[in-house]
């Protein structure tokens, strides 16, 4: 009686390491999956003249697919999302976790966070309709649909989570360093930017290594206003292409087995890498933060 | 004399540096406020009673976004009934049963990590896997899936999160009193945590409900005749026909009204659905006695 | 040091017992008996390892990742860390009581109800009878027993330890432990505590931790004094308050430290 009890819990206990393992199982279903539907590629081409092909003809005969304008692409508008998130972000961070009111907090962590609601493709529709054509006018461009504009965007969409875990890092910053600093005769704002906010530095770095990562793997919004140009972007005022855009735009009209389709695995391929290294630097430097400040 | 000119220069920057950071609070204001300011304004004027239970006519040019609404409620839900007793379980482990830190570090890399992974990127999964490998085929099935394995994560954190907070000492009566380990979490733990674990499975729903890239290849369709009939039927979903309706067609002003009112139900819905889980939040922690 | 004493009617008997946390040691080589029908009190500064002991008697510092036990536990000459041995049986037999009062946020009765129920009773009739009797047994019956559906947080807090003692009683345990019970409570409610242990002895064996010296005078037959994780003196209580034998345990019960 007693022993069945045992095994039956036993075997409980194992059920539920089983399911506690699955993130990890289907995250290596997701590696295998990607490198066997990209690798027949390779056979095809070297992986060098895949990461720096020039040229990407994808349905050109014979076709050509070089993805260094695709992987520019996204550095390109991720970097300037980067401009326009950070100042903002952290700054409203600073703003919510030192200087505001209680009052004013209620509204503005509440805002923070329904612009955290908002949909990507809400977003880019917003960019489509509203901010494409005011860079148009404002610029005197043939089109508004470009890099600047999916940066706005990407930045828009990053500064929710840079806004809160920065947030989050300044607040937990202990009250014994400002309160030393103040003794020291500092006044709030240099104690804020020379106490707070350098002991918050780790978490806020890891705040916005994360940020980074949603934006360049954030797909609708640069698929709606980057412009889709595969070309080597020279300038923000240039119709740009990303790695997600590609995907999300071809692969509906890909033939399943052929190298297009393999060729958007690859992609994937190197999309997956990608952020997997910046969610792998943005854990190091929160546990960083974490070892710091406890 | 010195003194005071530096004490007038610190105090200054300090103005300078508060109006600084105030500006950046206030300019991400202004842009949430335009941006609902646009899609209100003139999407209200596309939503009737009709746009939201009727048909789309006239190849997406007039009527309705009923089958797109329905579409994205099947998905969601779908996405929710895989994920939230999976979530639940992983979570179960992790912080009931889990004792060994090299096991919980390997588990939580992978979480975090299958969290990182780009939407698009679970697409292109969904699309191997379920729809060409298991032959599911373009489907709410497929699709559902797809979401599923996105949130996971998210329902999985909410999940531990509840858990931890029911306090040890409910524990440890139960297993003082000759309970089983599973007694006591499935009796005192698991009721105690219900309400954090309803709120972070909607939170994960009102994700889902906004999703596009993932439902591109696996279950979404610009235009079907008829409403889906089993859970092998292609849909509509609400973020795939706004996408749709901006670069497909041939009427673009028109589809463009369609979008904003779209746009509009689909912001309403996901709001909603976190207020909802506010809502709930709000309801359990009132109700909790500890 | 006194290993043990009396002898004739151990209920449970911890021998050569080494605790550790880790990799340090907390307890160090405990030899003690604990005798039927009477209360046996652990005394001592705090961070001596008396809550840690007494968790050990019930195996409750298995649930702590981490803990390893060295030496034997016996409860009726069978030996509770035997891995044979079913952890759920033991801690039914071997009831405890918190330092702070932990009643599960349902009803009074749901409470008292929830032990039995685990245990497999599910008549209806014997669960009403059986939580009347354990309110009785502690003392609570006339205090709550019109209101045995409100929650039991709506409850002082005497009152909800003396719920949790009741919880422990319903399904007839051996032995209780008590983890220092009194310590978050008044005066008037200590008391009410200590008079129903006294009265518990007459049916149950019972251990007790106490941080009050006063207390354990008032209420135990036998006192162990732990300091720094050792089993310093145990004796009958009498012993060690009037006469003990060790200079640390009368420097301790004279309040020169502690």
């Amino acid at each position: 009686m007693t022993i069945k009890k045992n095994k039956k819990e036993k075997l409980l206990e194992i059920l539920f390491l089983f399911f506690a393992f699955l993130s990890n199982i289907l995250l290596v279903g997701i590696i295998i999956i990607l490198f066997k539907e990209s690798l027949p590629l390779f056979k095809e081409i070297k992986v060098l003249d895949f990461l720096l092909g020039r040229h990407w003809y994808p349905t050109y005969d014979p076709p050509e697919f070089g993805i260094l304008p695709l992987i520019l692409g996204s550095l390109w508008v991720t970097i300037g999302s980067l401009l326009v998130a950070v100042p903002l972000g952290l700054g409203a961070a600073i703003y919510i976790s030192e200087i505001a009111s209680t009052n004013l907090k209620e509204i503005l962590k509440p805002a923070v966070e329904v612009l955290a609601g908002i949909p990507s493709v809400v977003l880019g529709f917003f960019g489509m309709v509203v901010i494409a054509p005011f860079l148009q006018n404002v610029f005197k461009l043939p089109t508004g649909l470009n890099a600047l504009n999916a940066s706005i965007l990407l930045g828009i969409m990053a500064i929710p989570t840079i806004t809160s875990i920065s947030e989050d890092c300044i607040s937990a910053v202990p009250r014994g360093f400002k309160e030393a600093s103040y003794a020291l005769g500092a006044n709030r704002w240099e104690t804020m930017i020379k106490v707070t906010v350098p002991a918050a530095f780790s978490g806020i770095s890891s705040a916005v290594i994360l940020g980074m990562g949603r934006a360049i793997g954030e797909t609708m919004t640069v698929l709606m206003v980057a412009g889709g140009a595969a070309i080597i972007p020279h300038s923000f005022l240039q119709p740009v292409r990303t790695m997600t855009a590609t995907i999300a735009a071809e692969m509906g009209e890909t033939a399943i087995g052929s190298d297009h389709y393999f060729a958007l695995f690859g992609i994937a391929v190197v999309l997956f890498i990608l952020t997997l290294i910046f969610n792998i630097i943005a854990d190091l430097v929160a546990q960083r933060f974490r070892k710091r400040i406890v | 004399m010195l003194n005071i000119s530096n004490r007038k220069w610190r105090e200054l920057k300090q103005q300078i540096g508060f109006m600084t950071v105030r500006l950046a609070a206030l300019i991400i204001f202004i842009i949430l406020g335009i941006l609902l300011y646009f899609i209100f304004s003139r999407g209200i004027k596309v939503i009737s009673w009709d746009f939201l239970t009727k048909m789309p006519e006239k190849g997406m040019t007039a009527g309705g976004i009923f089958p797109a609404i329905l579409g994205s409620f099947y998905l969601t839900m779908g996405a929710i009934l895989f994920a939230l007793p999976l979530g639940i379980l992983a979570a179960i482990y992790m912080t009931e049963y889990a004792t060994q830190g090299k096991i919980i570090r390997i588990i939580r890399i992978g979480i975090s990590n299958l969290a990182s992974v780009p939407s698009i990127v679970f697409g292109l999964f969904g699309l191997a896997l379920f729809v060409n490998y298991l032959k599911f085929g373009v489907s709410i099935l497929s699709g559902s899936l797809t979401l599923g394995i996105m949130i996971l994560p998210v329902i999985i954190r909410a999940s531990e999160e509840a858990l931890l907070l029911v306090p040890h000492g409910f524990r440890e009566a139960s297993l003082a009193l000759g309970a089983t380990k599973w007694q006591t979490i499935y009796k005192i733990v698991l009721p105690n945590a219900i309400g954090g674990i309803i709120t972070g499975a909607i939170l994960g729903v009102g994700r889902v409900a906004g999703e596009t890239a993932p439902i591109l290849f696996t279950a979404a369709t610009f235009y079907i005749r008829k409403l889906p009939d089993s859970v092998f039927s292609e849909v509509m979903a609400l973020p795939y026909h706004i996408y749709a309706l901006m670069t497909e067609g041939s009427h673009p002003k028109e589809q463009k009204a369609i979008a904003y009112g779209a746009s509009l139900v689909l912001i309403i819905m996901v709001l909603g659905i976190n207020l909802l889980a506010i809502l709930i939040r709000n309801y359990y922690r009132r109700k909790k006695k500890w | 040091m006194v290993s043990s004493i009396g002898g004739a009617n151990l209920r449970m008997e911890v021998k050569n017992l080494n605790f550790y946390y880790g990799r340090s040691l907390a307890l160090k080589n405990i030899n003690m008996g604990i005798e039927n029908n009477k209360v046996t009190a652990v005394i001592g500064p705090s961070g001596c390892g008396k809550s840690t002991f007494i968790r050990i008697l019930n195996r409750m510092n298995d649930i702590i990742i981490g803990t390893r036990v060295e030496g034997e536990i016996l409860l009726d000459e069978q030996n509770i860390y035997d891995p044979r041995v079913d952890v759920v049986e033991i801690r039914r037999k071997i009831g405890m009581v918190f330092q702070k009062s932990n009643p599960f946020p349902k009803s009074i009765f749901d409470n008292i109800a929830y032990g039995l129920r685990i245990n497999g009773i599910s008549n209806k009739t014997e669960i009403i009878d059986r939580v009347e009797m354990s309110l009785k047994n502690s003392a609570l019956w006339d205090e709550v027993k019109d209101r045995l559906d409100d929650n039991a947080f709506e409850l002082s807090g005497g009152q909800q330890q003396r719920l949790c003692i009741a919880r422990a009683l319903a399904i007839e345990p051996e032995v209780i432990l008590f983890d220092e019970p009194c310590s978050a409570l008044d005066p008037i409610s200590t008391a009410k505590i200590e008079e129903l242990i006294n009265q518990l002895k007459e049916k149950y064996t019972i251990a007790i931790v106490t941080h009050n010296m006063q207390q354990a005078a008032r209420i135990s037959d036998y006192t162990g004094f732990f300091l720094l994780g050792e089993l310093i003196e145990f004796d009958k209580t009498e012993k060690i308050f009037t006469n003990p034998s060790q200079k640390q345990t009368e420097d301790y019960i004279t309040g020169r430290f502690g």
